[in-house]
């Protein structure tokens, strides 16, 4: 399907680069001062380590003996760098990078895939309700101490489904019943939600969680949030075409042998899954499902065989410059020392800085730059923007 | 080939299409006409299969739309609805494209491009294939939509009122883009609200009242002033149009800011 311009192949390459050179960078900053190059040499040697584990467990699988250690060894670099930095590097920043650009890449591509299907600019990835039944699962987690994530994840999911079932009108889901029976159901879950902050004990838990970030990010919920993101995002890929068709008008489509039916509910089932997974690893993170796809919009036209994958690439790469803003945001503890030779307790550091309350909750960031930047764009076209 | 037999199409309560009846060949031009609310879109979506009749069968070639697949039908049937803008920045080849959506699986084909070459090459629109949709006037919008139901390569083209929000100059055009596809074999359906470019171009007229076929059958057997009176509720002249050697349809109106009334014969005389 990849018929794009020559133009619009450029812009996803680069934007690819970028989001590389974003995610190397962005993981050597922080409290301990570990450079760019340096950073770039640990992922490097983590990566080749892991391929080599992952290759020499299939092969052994298989019953073939594998020794490439001659092989890796000579293309490993000379490890030059401390165990601390090693472990702030792989175990605490690149986790976090690497949710932050998967969860940025979920919500953009979600939220360019429903402004196509509903037809409207206004549309999100929480638009139907997801983000209020995640909040709902995370306050009753919280309350109840179930695991946030999972809990989260399955209220998000049950309230597509019924947003879904209850605008069907004779085998049909009208956009507009979509929109009204997930703004309805979004304020009565809302509502629930305010009724456990009432009485529960961990109100400022629950608050923190809503406003979104990634203090708790581990290379377990990197894992599980990569299969779902990255399945759903392929197979949102594969609906680019139908969106194009779709946005012409529903009974165009249908004529044009899209079945709209169907691409409809696997769009809003795919979408919902993907938000659902960021969601419950990063609580509700406001407008880069927004305005990302209207910014990539702007650029490359409305073709989603173009559009779905720019907005993806640059929702990961706002998000991971926002979580990484949002981390370094001098705040209560992390003005105690700025660069000390004790390897324990630069990681201390480390941690004690991504631990929950410290950090600045990175929704707060992106809707504090990412709204003043869509005005601007607003303003500086004249036409409508949502074209 | 199309039969349309005994299809009734019910909105609630109120009955839209009664037991209608519509048969055509290939490479003919048929009209629709009537009334607003007569049932003419209902009966065209309804060949479609966007509307699903509540009784009746629709076959195109002996097979029944019913056993089709949503793209077996775009494959034999295409529907150029009004359009009158599109918001969104695609080409006018990308539209065009669009025609080819039931047999792309994938990624296009070099084939697939050159039909879609030769429909904006037929619709005299090659000159606007790199152009914005939304840059486009009515009247070339319009044909880029034609040109999108031609790539579909189908048997059958549906029009819904497709020049009535144009220019007289684009009117024709396109009608004479339409006729010329159903010249090369593919039948035409057209609604049409203009009696005297029905009377022009159509080998077949279906006249509908309130879902009802009131007439059916070249324009000279359907075009009378009694069946206009009875569908349209006015008086009418019917003559024959020398220059284009086709019926003329003309409104028995009160000549303004006039105290005596044209007597036929004066009428007569202009068009003679």
């Amino acid at each position: 399907m990849p018929k794009y311009s020559g133009s619009v192949r450029s812009v996803i390459i680069a934007l690819a680069v970028i989001l590389l050179i974003v995610v190397v960078s962005n993981t050597a900053i922080g409290t301990t001062n570990i450079s760019p190059v340096l950073t770039a040499k640990i992922i490097y040697m983590g990566l080749l380590e892991w391929v080599r584990g992952t290759l020499s467990w299939t092969l052994s699988l298989m019953g073939i003996p594998f020794d490439g250690s001659a092989l890796f060894n000579s293309i490993s670099p000379d490890v030059t760098w401390t165990d601390g930095q090693e472990m702030i590097i792989m175990g605490i920043r690149l986790p976090r990078v690497l949710l932050a650009a998967l969860v940025g890449a979920a919500l953009a591509t979600a939220g360019c895939s429903m402004q196509g299907l509903l037809k409207n600019p206004l549309a999100d990835p929480y638009i139907i309700g997801m983000s209020s039944g995640a909040a709902l699962g995370a306050a009753i987690g919280f309350t109840l101490l179930l695991p946030i994530q999972l809990i989260s994840f399955i209220f998000a999911t049950i309230t597509i489904f019924v947003v879904y079932n209850i605008s069907k009108v004779g085998g049909k889901v009208p956009v507009d019943t979509l929109l009204l029976a997930g703004i309805a159901i979004s304020f009565f879950l809302s509502a629930l939600t305010s009724f456990f902050l009432f009485f529960s004990e961990s109100l400022h838990q629950i608050i923190y969680w809503m406003m979104g970030g990634f203090w708790n990010a581990s290379w377990d919920k990197v894992k599980i949030t990569l299969v779902i993101v990255f399945t759903g995002i392929l197979l949102s890929y594969r609906h680019s075409w139908n969106l194009n068709v779709m946005l012409l008008g529903e009974e165009q489509a249908q004529s044009l042998g899209v079945n709209i039916e169907s691409v409809k509910k696997q769009i809003l089932v795919i979408s919902a899954l993907i938000t659902a997974a960021a969601v419950s690893v990063s609580g509700i993170i406001g407008f880069v499902g927004l305005i990302i796809p209207h910014i990539m919009r702007n650029i490359i036209g409305p073709d989603h065989r173009g559009l779905l994958p720019a907005s993806t690439l640059m929702g990961a790469i706002f998000l991971v410059l926002s979580d990484t803003f949002a981390r370094t945001f001098p705040s209560k503890m992390q003005t105690v020392l700025e660069s000390n030779d004790i390897m324990l307790f630069q990681v201390i550091l480390e941690r004690i800085g991504s631990l929950q309350g410290v950090d600045l909750p990175v929704g707060i960031v992106t809707a504090l730059f990412g709204a003043p930047f869509f005005i601007y764009l607003l303003r500086k076209r004249r036409k409508s923007l949502y074209a | 080939m199309l039969e349309v037999n005994g299809v009734i199409v019910r909105y609630g309560n109120r009955q839209i299409l009664n037991q209608v009846d519509l048969h055509a060949e290939n490479g003919k031009f048929v009209g629709i006409i009537g009334p607003n609310g007569s049932g003419k879109t209902t009966l065209v979506k309804t060949i479609n299969n966007i509307i699903k009749p509540n009784a009746g069968s629709i076959t195109v070639d002996g097979r029944s739309i019913d056993t089709m697949s949503s793209i077996e039908i775009a494959k034999n049937i295409a529907m150029v609805s009004q359009v009158i803008s599109i918001n969104f920045e695609f080409t006018v080849e990308d539209v065009v494209l669009m025609g080819r959506t039931p047999y792309i699986k994938g990624a296009e084909t070099h084939e697939d491009m050159e039909i879609v070459q030769d429909a904006m090459k037929k619709t005299k629109i090659l000159h606007l294939k790199d152009r914005f949709v939304t840059q486009l006037s009515g009247g070339e919008l319009q044909k880029v939509i034609i040109a999108r139901a031609l790539a579909q390569n189908p048997k059958i083209l549906l029009l819904d009122e497709p020049t009535s929000h144009l220019d007289i100059t684009n009117q024709i055009d396109i009608l004479n883009l339409v006729k010329d596809a159903s010249r090369k074999g593919i039948l035409v359906i057209a609604v049409m609200h203009d009696l005297n470019l029905a009377a022009y171009y159509c080998d077949k007229i279906y006249l509908l009242r309130d879902g009802d076929v009131i007439s059916s059958g070249t324009p000279d057997e359907v075009l009378t002033p009694s069946n206009i009176k009875t569908t349209y509720n006015i008086d009418v002249e019917v003559i024959n149009n020398q220059i284009t050697n086709s019926l003329y349809v003309i409104p028995r109106l009160e000549p303004l800011g006039k105290k005596t009334q044209l007597s036929q014969r004066d009428i007569m005389s202009t068009f003679a």
